[in-house]
């Protein structure tokens, strides 16, 4: 049983953040719940209100719009995953989300309620990250654009207030001569992640010209990769630069120990998974090692 | 907290009956409706053992609230067959290839098999091993079960006739 609540359904996305402003911070949103009930079953949340926005198809969307796709917030992850759009213009998310959870989750799990939750190990938010992805949020304030590094404050928190919506993400679409790819750690297939990476590079003239990594699991929130970007930008596209370069991971991040993996194990594998990532992101890009 | 009433489609009748907003539609339909063959094992995803088709696809029946099915159809285990003359060809599939033992798991698997078949009537065993991961069990190893799932599909695959009366029925 689940501690006791009270249900509502608004038909609106307008609708909803008015009922979210009138509730206050005893309200919680519900999308496909496969976040929040099990929260709410381990009494980890215990919302006095549950607004459920699984049937807003205004968020249930996804559109190519020349060079960015938009995806509504309640678009579910086996949406994602089947999408032609998705796999042609952001086919790293694609491949982030086919390595998470299972067909029974995805046919209800949202990409919105996967970047809200703000767990670290979200593993639709590496790939959003290479992507410079940016968040629209809808609020009793009207509308406003949060690009999605400043949108997580810690784990399990975002910039949200009282009455926000997550409503879309716009994310820009790979041009020629990017490549991309993620790597993600796990016991087993479908389980959160112990840690992961995306990397996104742009190579022209035998060089890095743009080079994007973001990592999950090691850190409060899923963070850029600074440090290594730095490490790339502009030098030569050989491997040993790569090799070099994937090692600042361990710069970048501050992993946790818990039942899933020990920091020193995390902080190893960073630098392997940033590796493989910039590695096969290099092969998609067309491949011409300098 | 106020009891809301639900309408929806089970196994092809329409039911109406009150629910609370904290319920879980698994405990709905074992508690309230007496259907068991939906299993509750994990309760947090992980198992799908709880696994009903909702709106033919595979959903956690231990993470959908009950509210959440008003006006849907829910297909469980029981909607499949009446009795032993007309189970299922992917029951009668688990079946002959062994792929029952404890039995626990099962109703999930021909759950999530039938739906994956609809979607992909000739599946690879790699495409069928990628759609039920999400269900464990822990006497079988997995072996006869694929085998059963490919099987099932095969001879549906061989069944069809040709012409526009071709294709699954649906439920
Ligand atoms: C078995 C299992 C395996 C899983 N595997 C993975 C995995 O491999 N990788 C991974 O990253 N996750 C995994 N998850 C976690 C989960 O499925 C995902 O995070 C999922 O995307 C959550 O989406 P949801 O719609 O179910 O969110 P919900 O549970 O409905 O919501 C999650 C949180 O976000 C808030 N929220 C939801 N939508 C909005 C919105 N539009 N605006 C504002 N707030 C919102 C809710 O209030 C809640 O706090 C797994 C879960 C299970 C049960
Ligand atoms: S009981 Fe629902 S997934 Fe295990
Ligand atoms: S047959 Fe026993 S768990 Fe699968």
């Amino acid at each position: 049983m689940l501690p006791e609540f009270e249900y509502h359904r608004p038909a609106s996305l307008e609708e909803a953040v008015r009922l979210l402003s009138e509730l206050g911070p005893d309200a919680k949103v519900i999308a496909g719940g496969t976040d929040l009930v099990v929260k709410m079953r381990a009494g980890l949340v215990s919302p006095r209100h549950v607004v459920d926005l699984s049937r807003l198809t205004e968020i249930r969307f996804i559109r190519d719009e020349g060079d960015r796709l938009k995806i509504g917030a309640g678009t579910t992850l086996w949406e994602i995953e089947n999408s032609r759009e998705v796999a042609r213009g952001v086919p790293v998310l694609r491949e982030a989300v086919e390595e998470m959870a299972s067909w029974h989750v995805k046919t209800t799990a949202t990409i919105g309620g996967n970047l809200c939750n703000a767990s670290p190990a979200a593993d639709a938010a590496p790939p959003l990250m290479v992507h410079d992805a940016t968040l629209v949020v809808v609020g009793p304030e009207g509308r406003r654009e949060v690009p999605i590094g400043e949108f997580f404050t810690g784990p399990g928190q975002t910039v949200l207030g009282v009455g926000e919506i997550l409503a879309e993400v716009v994310v820009p679409k790979m041009r020629r001569g990017q490549g991309a790819a993620f790597e993600k750690l796990t016991v087993r297939e479908g389980a959160l992640s112990i840690a992961s990476a995306a990397a996104l590079v742009e190579i022209s003239g035998g060089r890095f010209v743009d080079a994007r990594v973001a990592l999950g699991a090691v850190a409060p929130t899923p963070i850029r990769a600074l440090k290594v970007e730095r490490a790339l930008k502009g030098r030569p596209a050989t491997r040993e630069i790569l090799r070099s370069a994937s090692r600042e991971a361990k710069a970048d991040i501050k992993p946790i120990t818990d039942v899933r993996g020990s920091r020193e194990y995390r902080e190893e594998m960073s630098v392997v998974l940033v590796r493989r990532a910039l590695e096969r992101a290099v092969e998609r890009a067309g491949g011409a090692w300098a | 907290m106020e009891p809301r009433v639900i309408r929806f489609r089970l196994n092809g009748e329409w039911v109406r009956l009150s629910v609370m907003p904290n319920e879980l539609l698994i405990n709905v339909l074992r508690e309230k409706l007496h259907l068991t063959g939906t299993k509750y094992w994990c309760g947090i995803g992980e198992c799908g053992g709880c696994t009903v088709l909702l709106d033919g696809e595979p959903v956690l029946s231990c993470l959908t609230l009950a509210v959440d099915v008003d006006g849907r159809k829910v297909t469980t285990i029981e909607g499949l067959a009446t009795g032993e003359d007309d189970l299922t060809p992917l029951q009668r599939a688990f079946i002959e290839e062994g792929a029952i033992q404890c039995g626990f798991c099962t109703p999930g698997f021909i759950l999530t098999a039938q739906a994956l078949l609809r979607e992909n009537p000739n599946p690879t065993e790699e495409e069928i091993r990628e759609y039920v991961r999400g269900n464990l069990c822990r006497c079988t190893g997995y072996v006869s079960i694929i085998r059963a799932v490919k099987r099932a599909a095969s001879e549906a695959v061989k069944s069809r006739r040709p012409g526009p009366a071709a294709g699954a029925a649906s439920g």
